[in-house]
């Protein structure tokens, strides 16, 4: 199952022209840009780990797309994003987030009820992926 | 970026870029066809290179050698750019340049002039220039290289990394230096992202060559060497005037005299730094001409203000009866 987080989740996947035009535009806007990955595609999992520092003072998307390029050769089969950080006074927060690279197989999610008292049901989502340990986890699931 | 095989509705316009050129009268990107004559001097108007090109030549004063090796790169991106669109690729010519000359000389001026030009022909999407010293790419323990050299050149990513006196990268007579990590990286950077990046070193000649002698590596990822000529009295008499008028000033005729004949005379001393000097003496002469002003006590009017007289330069030090000996700093 293909997850959807971030923009353009929707869209079909970004090439690497397209990338740098929206890394561009978030240059433009003087937004710091980082590139992020991680093996939990949990979408309350928010904490992604980083590749590198966050870039500033970078006039051109050349530069993140190759952090990008170097992420994805590290780490193919890994979930990547880039972010971009809008420091301006009175925004402060992530301005712009979206997926690069993904696994080639992507197991999805089991949904769980579990039955409460009252008969209430409770639901959480169970990634197929996080069953194996961390570092392993798409290795098999592409087997 | 908006190729042909992208879907409508993606190829939107990006920002800070220019939009691809077109309607009638542009040259579009279609591809000519196999007998197609093209007018160079036209397109190349159409591209406006040749305006950045006269302003270099308009600008600069003398550097013939400079001139001609940028018109020659001006011409090789353009007939590259031609070829392309009668479909013959060819890989992007590397960039990378080294200016050797006695400083002065304008070799940080044709570094920014450069980086515009590129951008100009296309061959930089930027066209910004960032300025490294040693300081700026070598770190101070270990570990501390690799990510300072690595920022500064993602910085410089699509413009100019302009590496100013490059030979105090690396010392040889310390082998505990973090220099020589430094240039591996720049190499490495230079020979992977020379789409996207052009590196210009610039430093004194004799300086420069023991710098290439011990880094054989540099010297041969570097295709342009161009070697800056010491400007002559008549150039400087130019430049002079260039810069005297961009600060609103005018040299009576007189004191035009008397700047040449300082010239003449400051050149033979030690330490003549061209352009540099050049300017350090006009600044003097300000000076003077200020002095004498508030000196007088007359009433003064916009045309004095702006009239730099033959006693504001003939005042120099230079001009002194012992000044034989060399000065003991200027």
């Amino acid at each position: 199952m293909r997850i959807t987080q971030g923009t353009f989740s929707y869209l079909p996947d970004l090439t690497d022209p397209e990338i740098a035009a929206q890394l561009q535009y978030a240059v433009d806007q003087g937004w710091a840009v980082a590139v992020e990955f991680t093996d939990d595609p949990h979408p309350r999992n928010n904490l992604w780990e980083m590749w590198g520092l966050p870039m500033f003072d970078t006039a051109d998307a050349a530069a993140h797309l190759a952090e990008v390029r170097a992420c994805r050769d590290a780490y193919p089969d890994r979930y990547v994003r880039v972010s971009a950080y809008d420091a301006s006074y009175g925004r402060q927060t992530t301005a712009l987030s979206f997926i690069v690279h993904r696994p080639p197989v992507e197991p999805g999610f089991r949904l769980e009820r579990q039955e409460a008292s009252d008969r209430r049901i409770r639901y959480t989502l169970y990634s197929y992926a996080t069953g194996h340990p961390h570092g392993q986890r798409y290795e098999q699931a592409a087997e | 970026m908006t190729g042909a095989a992208t879907p409508p509705g993606f190829a939107m316009p990006l920002p800070g870029r220019p939009s691809p050129p077109e309607g009638p009268g542009q040259p579009g990107e279609e591809p000519f066809a196999d007998d197609a004559l093209v007018d160079l001097t036209a397109w190349q108007q159409q591209l406006a290179i040749s305006d950045s090109l006269d302003r270099l030549n308009a600008e600069l004063v003398g550097l013939a050698p400079v001139k001609t090796r940028v018109t020659e790169i001006a011409a090789l991106l353009l007939v590259d750019r031609l070829r392309s669109r009668f479909g013959l690729t060819s890989s992007r010519p590397t960039l990378h340049m080294c200016f050797t000359g006695s400083p002065g000389t304008g070799k940080t001026t044709v570094a920014t002039r450069m980086a515009e030009m590129l951008k100009g022909l296309g061959y930089l999407r930027r066209g910004h220039l960032v300025s490294a010293t040693r300081d700026d790419l070598v770190g101070e323990y270990v570990g501390h290289t690799a990510p300072k050299t690595k920022g500064v050149l993602k910085r410089a990513m699509g413009g100019v990394l302009f590496i100013d006196e490059a030979y105090y990268l690396y010392r040889a007579d310390s082998e505990r230096d973090y220099g020589q990590e430094a240039i591996e990286i720049l190499l490495q950077v230079m020979e992977a992202e020379r789409d996207d990046l052009v590196v210009i070193l610039a430093g004194y000649r004799d300086r420069m060559d023991a710098f290439f002698a011990s880094n054989p590596g540099m010297a041969s990822r570097i295709a342009h060497h161009i070697d800056f000529p010491d400007f002559t009295v008549d150039e400087l008499v130019q430049i002079a005037e260039l810069m005297v008028a961009q600060e609103h000033h005018r040299l009576s005729p007189a004191a035009h005299q008397a700047f040449r004949e300082y010239l003449e005379r400051r050149m033979a001393q030690p330490r003549f730094a061209n352009a540099r000097s050049v300017r350090n003496a006009i600044d003097r002469m300000r000076l003077r001409q200020a002095n004498r002003l508030v000196a007088s006590g007359a009433l003064v009017g916009k045309d004095d203000l702006i009239r730099l007289e033959a006693d504001d330069i003939r005042l120099s030090r230079v001009f002194a009866p012992d000044a034989a000996r060399p000065p003991a700093a200027r």
